[in-house]
């Protein structure tokens, strides 16, 4: 009765096959056209047929994201990517499933839709385009601006206290968080596919610049000269450390989280290690919290945990039904359990 | 009023036990009490009883939104009606023969409703001060004289019920709940019941709590033998079976038939069930009854608000299953703006819209027909929905099945509009053959030769349906405007404006496609009567009794509220004049008039509880005169 996906096949793809006719139309220089072509990149790699992968997205700039992509796709209404997703993977398990979404779509709007997925745990991979504005209203500011941010709906200042993409993911209860920025190419890549092979699903922060209405947002935390202090590479079950001589890392003091200086007297023994597999989630918690400027901004895999997904549970008990009472027979349903004859 | 039949008028009499048996045609009973007394238990007993008795049987549950309000105040009283009859029924009738009230304060709101030599049943354990202050009456009414024009029967049902449990040693607080099926074996002992089924259901129900089973069929058997024994009633009264038409039967509520109806469509197309819906009163029934038909292949969302139930239930819709969603009117504001994308992207999804009292949260257990506009204007933009409506409880099936037919063919969201009584009111229903009913053919693209998101149907306009897994046929879907041709994103004026057309003329074209108009009576008259949904039941008793006693009245009930049916505007031309009884301000009288320039009358109530056949009886009465 199940629409049958075709099974996994190998196949020989490449980036091209994955480029729609449609001519992306964000403004020239946005950060969501390194991102696409990652993605793109990406594709052929994961060795899924590409009538098995579907881009799912609410409105937005990012939103617009399933159009470019040569595969099925949904650019549906804002915020509410996920839900769709959830119907779409629940009754197709077999896909691959992406969603794609930004700071406002995924955190303001759809903040409930999000929250309801990362719990459910959805096999479903999302990209959540961060550039702290909104771009597609022209200028406004969004969940993740920092407080005080002049835009044209704030002109004193936003009084709101900005959110935290990773804390509120992990809060939620989400089994992969990793954080990556547009000019990253390599480190990207990397998390895309890490990504899809998750089972569950994979919250994946991607650090987007704006150059329109947000240039230079993330300027100080990646730009080329200074990024190597101000970036924390995650590498599992590596000490943490970080700066352009590599001479900076993170212990800890009681509970709290301390910068300390390797060239001075420093026993390494002493340094955090990363453990992005960690059942328990206080590291993930602690590094989800680091933030420009009082620490480096973690890019990488923060967490990545195995727990059932919400796709399984439900395919699970309907196996388990028909195992339990036969296949349903509707004349009997119809029937009922106290029928009579006139 | 006068002309209302007395369900209590005797036909013939026979002496055959000690008491005469006294033959009714019909007779209304309600069993009212404080919401924890299991007066819907009672009720719904009673009805399966009379049923496989072999009468007609209409139910009508009433109770409170609050689960328990401070027990023995007004805003506590849960009810329970239900009409047996030896004919085909259609309504519960306006009056009771027989009032069961466990309180006061079910005595207070529900007396009036009880006919003059009615029978009342009063637990008198429930009269102290204290009962009666709660209850908001001043002096006991069971001795200020009001109820001097009925038949009372004051039972003290607590005492007697706790009497009977003894010997099981269930504490005082169980004990006294099982004071429901001592009332229920004294109404069983009155209407010449037997015992048996009831005996056999409680014994089920509580199979793994035997202590439980066994008193409530001590309190059950003392009720019944305390009728018997202390002569409380002057006879005793015999519904005899009704004549049906032949084949099998079943109890059904409105929500029950929507759900079975979701299984079928399921069967009957081939495809997987997708349900996924946020609970709201009176719609949640459907994802319970649903939840459990995994082994049917249905899978259940319980989704984390109303907007996510109808986004995912559009998910599932472009993965090729059958996808459904239920609700009610709060809920369907909520899915406004994802029904409207439904409508943009042409995904084929079925929306069930149960009403109750609004606006706002309203009155949420109670029925009303206020959301037909909503249903067919409430979203943004030109996004037309087909919308239809059921008659019955029984008849929720089969509109579930029309509504797959159509959202499966033109590829579009369709709602159905069902209510408050109908979702919880329940009929006997004659079991569908399998194989008599519609088969769905879901048309699945698999051709990549030419493929648009754009292509469609040439008949129906129906876009075609290509789901994610098939290959070359890879596409996007949005609730941008497409173009007409290729389905790619485009903002041309007259592209946008062909669309527009388009999507209005593929629901438009439903019209011929739709079964035809059935209308009841000549088709030249003085008077049309027209209806939709719940209204049905008392129209049609209404209209029945007065064709046979000759009046120059018709009926039409409507099925479908959008598009019309074809002919629809020629039929009313016919009519002197055209009568809208409806459960709202004349929403559907406001559609006839906008749509066919008739001067159709509206009839309107607004008390979240069904029309009263004398109401509409005496409204025909006065427009034909």
């Amino acid at each position: 009765m199940n629409i049958q996906v075709k099974p996994v096949r190998t196949v020989e793809l490449s980036k091209a096959d994955f480029v729609s006719k449609q001519t992306p139309r964000w403004c020239p220089g946005c950060g969501d056209y390194s991102i696409l072509a990652n993605v793109q990149k990406v594709m052929p790699e994961l060795n899924i047929p590409r009538e098995n992968i579907v881009f799912v997205s609410g409105i937005g700039c990012s939103s617009r994201f399933p159009y470019y992509m040569n595969t099925y796709g949904l650019h549906t209404i804002h915020g509410r990517a996920p839900a769709f997703a959830t119907g779409l993977k629940v009754a197709c398990p077999d896909l691959s499933v992406w969603i794609v979404t930004g700071d406002g779509d995924g955190l303001s709007i759809g903040g409930n839709q999000l929250l309801h997925m990362l719990r459910r745990n959805l096999d479903v991979n999302v990209l959540l385009f961060n550039n702290r504005i909104y771009g597609l209203t022209k200028g406004q500011y969004s969940p993740t601006s920092e407080q005080g941010k002049v835009t044209k709906s704030t002109p004193f200042g936003s009084p709101d206290i900005p959110l935290n993409p990773m804390l509120f993911a992990l809060s939620a209860g989400a089994t992969f968080i990793a954080r990556t920025y547009d000019t990253d190419s390599k480190g990207m890549q990397n998390i895309f596919k890490e990504a899809a092979k998750h089972k569950g699903t994979s919250f994946v922060e991607i650090y987007q610049n704006c150059n329109i209405f947000n240039d230079g947002t993330f300027s100080a935390v990646y730009e080329r000269s200074e990024r190597e202090d101000r970036i924390l590479r995650l590498n599992h079950g590596k000490i943490l450390v970080f700066g352009k001589d590599q001479n900076k890392g993170i212990r800890l003091r009681g509970l709290k989280p301390v910068i300390v200086d390797l060239d001075k007297d420093f026993n390494e023994k002493e340094l955090l290690i990363h453990d992005q597999f960690c059942e328990d989630s206080t590291l993930a918690n602690l590094l989800s919290g680091f933030d420009y400027p009082d620490f480096p901004v973690p890019m990488g895999i923060i967490r990545q945990v195995e727990s059932p997904t919400y796709g399984e549970k439900i395919e699970e008990q309907v196996k388990s039904q028909i195992e339990k009472k036969g296949v349903g027979n509707l004349e009997k349903l119809l029937r009922g359990n106290h029928a009579w004859t006139n | 009023m006068s002309s209302v039949k007395a369900p209590l008028r005797a036909k013939s009499v026979s002496s055959q036990a000690k008491l005469p048996k006294t033959e009714l045609e019909k007779a209304t009973i309600r069993f009212a009490g404080d919401s924890g007394d299991g007066m819907q238990l009672t009720g719904t007993r009673f009805s399966a009883t009379s049923v496989m008795a072999g009468n007609d049987v209409i139910t009508f549950p009433d109770y409170p939104a609050e689960i328990r309000a401070p027990a023995g105040t007004l805003a506590g009283v849960s009810s329970f009606d239900l009409s047996i009859s030896s004919n085909e029924i259609y309504a519960t009738a306006d009056y009771l023969s027989v009032l069961v009230t466990m309180n006061p304060a079910a005595l207070k709101l529900n007396l009036q409703d009880l006919e003059k030599g009615g029978i009342l049943i009063v637990n008198s354990d429930n009269f102290a001060e204290n009962d009666l202050r709660k209850a908001e009456y001043t002096a006991n009414p069971l001795e200020s004289g009001e109820l001097n024009d009925y038949r009372v029967v004051q039972i003290p049902i607590t005492k007697l019920t706790l009497r009977a449990v003894e010997e099981t040693g269930l504490s005082h607080r169980d004990g006294v709940r099982c004071k429901n099926f001592f009332s229920l074996g004294v109404v069983q002992w009155l209407f010449v019941r037997s015992l048996d089924q009831t005996r056999d259901w409680i014994e089920d129900k509580f199979k793994n709590k035997p202590e439980i089973a066994k008193a409530n069929v001590l309190a059950l058997q003392a009720g019944y033998n305390y009728a018997i024994t202390t002569e409380l009633f002057q006879a005793r009264y015999n519904v005899p079976p009704a004549v049906l038409p032949s084949g099998e039967y079943r109890q059904i509520t409105g929500n029950q038939a929507f759900s079975l109806g979701c299984v079928a469509a399921s069967l009957r197309s081939g495809l997987s069930l997708l349900y996924s819906s946020y609970p709201i009163t009176p719609a949640s029934d459907i994802l319970h009854e649903l939840a459990q038909y995994k082994n049917f292949g249905v899978k259940t969302i319980q989704a984390e608000d109303e907007i996510a139930a109808m986004s995912s239930t559009i998910g599932s819709a472009f993965g090729g299953v059958l996808a459904v969603t239920g609700t009610s009117g709060p809920g369907l504001d909520l899915k406004s703006e994802a029904i409207g994308y439904a409508v943009m992207a042409e995904l084929p999804v079925v929306v069930l819209n149960v009403q109750r009292g609004g606006p706002s949260t309203g009155l949420p257990t109670k029925a009303e027909q206020t959301d037909l506009l909503a249903a067919l204007y409430g979203r943004h933009g030109e996004a037309p929905v087909p919308v239809l409506a059921p008659a019955t409880p029984g008849d929720c099936f089969y509109m579930v099945l029309e509504a797959f037919r159509l959202a499966l063919k033109y590829m579009t969201p369709v709602i159905v509009l069902s209510d408050g009584g109908l979702a919880n009111a329940s009929e006997p229903w004659k079991i569908p053959d399998v194989d008599q009913l519609p088969e769905l053919t879901p048309n699945f693209h698999t051709d990549p030769e030419n493929f648009s998101p754009s292509t469609r149907n040439p008949e129906t306009l129906g876009r075609l349906w290509a789901i994610p897994g098939t290959p070359g046929l890879e596409h996007r879907l949005g609730g941008l405007e497409k173009d007409a041709v290729t389905g790619e994103i485009n903002y041309e004026p007259e592209n946008h404006e062909k669309m527009v057309l388009l999507r209005d003329e593929k629901i438009r074209r439903i019209a011929k496609d739709s079964p035809q108009l059935e209308l009841i009576g000549p088709e030249k008259n003085k008077l049309l009567v027209v209806t939709w949904g719940s209204v049905f039941g008392p129209a049609f008793s209404v209209i029945s009794d007065l064709q046979t006693e000759g009046y120059p009245v018709s009926m039409l009930h409507l099925r479908q509220l959008y598009p019309f049916q074809e002919k629809l505007g020629e039929v009313l031309l016919n009519f002197e004049k055209v009568m809208v009884p409806e459960m709202n301000l004349g929403q559907l009288s406001r559609l006839l008039r906008a749509e066919y320039l008739v001067d159709a009358i509206s009839f309107s109530k607004l008390q979240g509880r069904p029309f009263l056949i004398s109401e509409i009886r005496n409204r025909v009465l006065e427009l034909i005169k």
